[in-house]
C-alpha cells in the first residue's frame, strides 16, 4: 500500500528531528576542532559552524613530538592498531573453533561454560585491574604492549565465543547432518560448510572486538606508563586531564579517533546485511 | 547394477531421556521395497529416518542392512542416503558443487567428478541450473537438487523425510512421480515420509502406520484400506476416513439408534466400520441395487452436508441416534461433522440431492469391518469377508 501523503510528511518530520538531535553533538565536535584554541563554554553561539575554520588543532595533534623527538601520534596510532588488531585476531582464532563446539557438540559443560563467560562479561573491566597487575607483574609483562595485548585478548575470547555462538547456532542442522552423510568429517564440515557461512558472524564479531579494544582506556592507562607505548585513548584523556585543558585539540583527536571504526564500519556493512544463508532451506 | 539390501528392524527403540519415542520397531523390507511411513505429526517418523540413517543412536534393538548390523556405523559408512524436508543445500556453493560435495569428499578426481555431476544432472533435468546458487532456483528445482546429492552418493538405502511438503500441488505430483519413476530404474530400498495420503497411496509398496512411536499395521496400500488392523489405521488410512459406529449386536444384527446391518459376531458392543463408498444410497443415480437373494437392511437417513469435490462428492447423513466416532483428520474432504455417516456418490450425481431430503441407505454387509470397543482392533467378521 502507498503510505499516505501526511504519514511521509510527519515520518520524515519526526525523523529529521532525531537525526538532528544525534548530530547536533557532533557537530559541536566538529566546530570544536576547526577552531583554533577553541574552548569548552567560551562559545554563545547555537550554531554549530566554525567562525574562522582552521586545521590547526588536527596538526598539532598528529605532528606531537616528545622531548627525544619521537612522532608520539604515529607510535600511538600504531600501539592502538597494533593491539586492537591483535587481541581481535586472537580472540577470533580461539573463539572460531570453540563456539563451534559448543554450538554442535553434546559434552559436559556445554550449557554452562556460555554461561560464565557471559556472566565474565557483566563485572566491570576495574575489577579485575589489581589480579591483571599481579599475574603481569609475575610474567614480566607489566608495562608493555604484549602485555595488553594479552588483557585484551583474554577479554575477548569469552565475547567472540558468545557472539560466535550464536551465529553458528542459527545454521541449519540439517546442514551439518547431511554433510555428515556425505561423508565429511567434523574438521571438513568446518571448513567447507560452517565458516562460509558464518563469514558475516566473523565479520561483526572481528569488528566488535576490535572497537572494544580500540576504545579502551581504563586498563591502558593502568599498564602502561611510557607516552610511546601509549593508546591514542590515553593521549587523549592526557590533553584535558591536566590544568590546562585543550579541548580543541582533544575534539580534533577524538574525530581521528574514530575515523577508522567509521572505516570499518562501511567495509563490513555488506556482510552486516543478512541473507546469505538464504536458499539453505525451504522455499 | 548391484542387488539390493533388505532394511530390517529388530526390536528397536528410542529414547529421549525419559520420553519413549519408537517403541518395539520390528519389521522388514524385502531388497529394493518402497516403503512409505505415516502417522500423525510427532508420532517419530522423522526419528526412525534418522536412526536408520546415523544421525541418531537407537536405545535398543537391532537396525541391519541385509546381515550387517547398522548400530554403531557412523553416517557416512552406512551406505544410507536422506533428503530432508528442509532440502539442506549447502547455500554458498553452486548447484554443480552442492552435486559433487560427496565425491569431494571422498577426494574423487576433477574428472570423474564432472562426470558423475553430469550424468546426474542429465538425469533429473539440471543442466541449465548447475551454475546457480540453491537461492537463484525454484523450491522444485532445490528438491531435485537435494535428491540429485542423495544419487551421487551412491547409497544402498534411500530415506525421504517429507520430501514434497514444501512444494504447491501440481509440482507435488509431478515430483512424486519422478521419484517413483527413479526408485522403479535403481531398485533401491526406500523408505518414505509423508502426511500426504494420495503420495503414501501411489507410491508404496507397503505401508507402515505409526503412532506414537508404536507401528500400528504394515501392508500393501489395498490391505490398509480394506483390512485395517484396528481402529486407529481405519481412521488415518483414506480420505475420505472410514466411518466409525458405536453400537450393539444382538442376533445377527448390529445397530446404533437406527443404523442396521447384519454382522456375523456375537452379541454385545460393537465398533462398526464402513468406507464411504460402501453406504448406498437407494434409488438415486449411481446407486448399487442391493444383489438378489440379499436381505437388504434399509435405513432412514437426511442428507446434512453435501460436498462436491470433483470425480465424486460426498453427502453427510444424519441418521437418527447412530453413534459415530470423532475425526482423525480434520478439515479433509469428507470429515468435519462428527455425528454424521459419510456416503459418497458419482461426480455428477452429487448435484441431483438436495439439502434436508430424506434417502434410504444401506451399508454394503460384506464391506463391514468390526473392532473391538475398547481395545479398537479389528475382529474377524466371517459373514464372507471382501466382494
Ligand atoms: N532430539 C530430541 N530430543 C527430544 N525429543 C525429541 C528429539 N527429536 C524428536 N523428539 C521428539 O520425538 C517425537 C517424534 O518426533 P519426530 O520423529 O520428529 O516426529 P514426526 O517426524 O513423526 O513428526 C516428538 O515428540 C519430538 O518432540
Ligand atoms: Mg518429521
Amino acid at each position: 500500500m502507498k503510505p499516505r501523503t501526511w504519514e511521509v510528511i510527519v515520518t520524515h518530520a519526526i525523523l529529521l528531528l532525531a537525526s538532528a538531535a544525534t548530530l547536533y553533538p557532533v557537530l559541536w565536535v566538529l566546530k570544536l576542532a576547526l577552531t583554533e584554541g577553541g574552548q569548552l563554554g567560551s562559545d554563545a553561539s547555537l550554531i554549530p559552524i566554525p567562525s574562522h575554520p582552521s586545521m590547526a588543532n588536527f596538526v598539532a595533534f598528529v605532528t606531537v613530538r616528545d622531548f627525544n623527538g619521537n612522532p608520539l601520534f604515529l607510535y600511538q596510532l600504531g600501539n592502538s592498531l597494533l593491539v586492537s588488531a591483535t587481541a581481535a585476531f586472537i580472540g577470533l582464532v580461539f573463539a572460531l573453533t570453540s563456539s563451534y563446539a559448543y554450538s554442535r557438540f553434546v559434552f559436559t559443560g556445554r550449557k554452562a561454560g556460555p554461561r560464565l563467560m557471559l556472566i565474565s562479561q557483566m563485572f566491570p573491566a576495574v575489577v579485575t585491574a589489581v589480579p591483571l597487575l599481579i599475574i603481569l607483574d609475575a610474567l614480566g609483562l607489566f608495562g608493555t604492549t604484549a602485555g595488553l595485548v594479552l588483557i585484551y585478548a583474554t577479554g575477548a575470547v569469552p565475547f567472540c565465543i558468545w557472539m560466535l555462538k550464536g551465529f553458528f547456532d542459527t545454521l541449519p542442522r540439517e546442514l551439518d547432518e547431511s554433510a555428515r552423510l556425505d561423508g565429511a568429517g567434523h574438521w571438513m564440515i568446518f571448513t567447507r560448510i560452517m565458516l562460509p557461512l558464518v563469514r558475516p558472524g566473523l565479520a561483526v564479531t572481528a569488528l566488535f572486538s576490535f572497537m572494544t579494544a580500540w576504545n579502551e582506556f581504563i586498563m591502558a592507562s593502568i599498564f602502561i606508563d611510557d607516552a610511546t607505548r601509549y593508546t591514542l585513548p590515553v593521549t587523549l584523556q592526557q590533553l584535558v586531564g591536566g590544568f590546562d585543558p585543550d579541548w580543541g585539540m582533544f575534539a580534533a583527536g577524538s574525530l581521528l579517533l574514530s575515523l577508522p571504526v567509521v572505516l570499518v564500519f562501511y567495509l563490513v556493512q555488506r556482510h552486516l546485511v543478512a541473507g546469505l544463508t538464504s536458499g539453505a532451506v525451504k522455499g | 547394477m548391484a542387488e539390493s539390501l533388505p532394511l530390517v528392524f529388530e526390536g528397536v527403540e528410542k529414547r529421549f531421556g525419559q520420553t519413549v519415542v519408537l517403541s518395539g520397531v520390528d519389521f522388514s523390507t524385502e531388497p529394493g521395497e518402497f516403503i512409505v511411513l505415516v502417522g500423525p505429526s510427532g508420532c517419530g517418523k522423522s526419528t526412525l529416518l534418522r536412526c536408520v540413517a546415523g544421525l541418531e543412536t537407537i536405545s535398543r534393538g537391532r537396525i541391519m542392512a541385509g546381515d550387517r548390523v547398522l548400530n554403531h556405523l557412523p553416517p557416512q559408512d552406512r551406505g544410507v542416503g536422506m533428503v530432508f524436508q528442509s532440502y539442506a543445500l549447502y547455500p554458498h556453493m553452486t548447484v554443480a558443487q552442492n552435486l559433487a560435495f560427496p565425491l569431494l569428499v571422498r577426494k574423487a578426481s576433477t574428472s570423474e567428478q564432472e562426470r558423475v555431476v553430469a550424468d546426474v544432472a542429465a538425469m533429473l533435468g539440471l543442466e541449465p541450473l548447475l551454475r546457480r546458487y540453491p537461492r537463484q532456483i525454484s523450491g522444485g528445482q532445490r528438491q531435485r537438487v537435494a535428491i540429485g546429492r542423495c544419487l551421487v552418493r551412491k547409497p544402498e538405502i534411500y530415506c525421504f523425510d517429507e520430501p514434497l511438503s514444501n512444494l504447491d500441488a501440481a509440482l507435488r505430483a509431478q515430483i512424486r512421480v519422478d521419484i517413483k519413476n527413479l526408485q522403479r530404474r535403481l531398485r533401491k530400498t526406500t523408505l518414505y515420509v509423508t502426511h500426504d495420503q494420495v503420495e503414501a497411496m501411489t507410491l508404496a509398496d507397503r505401508i507402515v502406520v505409526l503412532d506414537k512411536g508404536i507401528v500400528q499395521q504394515i501392508g500393501s496400500p489395498e490391505e490398509l484400506y480394506t483390512r485395517p488392523a484396528n481402529r486407529f489405521v481405519a481412521r488415518f488410512i483414506g480420505t475420505p476416513s472410514m466411518n466409525l459406529v458405536r453400537g450393539q449386536v444382538a442376533h445377527g444384527m448390529f445397530s446404533s439408534g437406527e443404523l442396521k446391518v447384519r454382522v456375523a459376531r456375537p452379541d454385545g458392543p460393537l465398533v462398526l466400520g464402513v468406507r464411504v463408498e460402501d453406504v448406498q444410497i437407494l434409488g438415486g443415480p449411481g446407486a448399487a441395487e442391493p444383489g438378489a437373494g440379499e436381505d437388504p437392511v434399509v435405513v432412514p437417513a437426511r442428507i446434512a452436508v453435501i460436498e462436491p469435490v470433483g470425480e465424486s462428492g460426498y453427502l453427510h447423513l444424519d441418521v437418527a441416534g447412530a453413534a459415530l466416532e470423532g475425526d482423525v483428520q480434520p478439515g479433509a474432504p469428507g470429515s468435519g461433522s462428527r455425528h454424521l455417516l459419510v456416503a459418497s456418490v458419482p461426480g455428477r450425481a452429487v448435484f441431483s440431492y438436495s439439502l434436508g431430503q430424506d434417502v434410504s441407505i444401506r451399508l454394503n454387509p460384506r464391506r463391514c469391518r468390526a473392532f473391538h470397543p475398547e481395545s479398537g482392533a479389528a475382529l474377524s467378521v466371517d459373514s464372507g469377508g471382501d466382494a
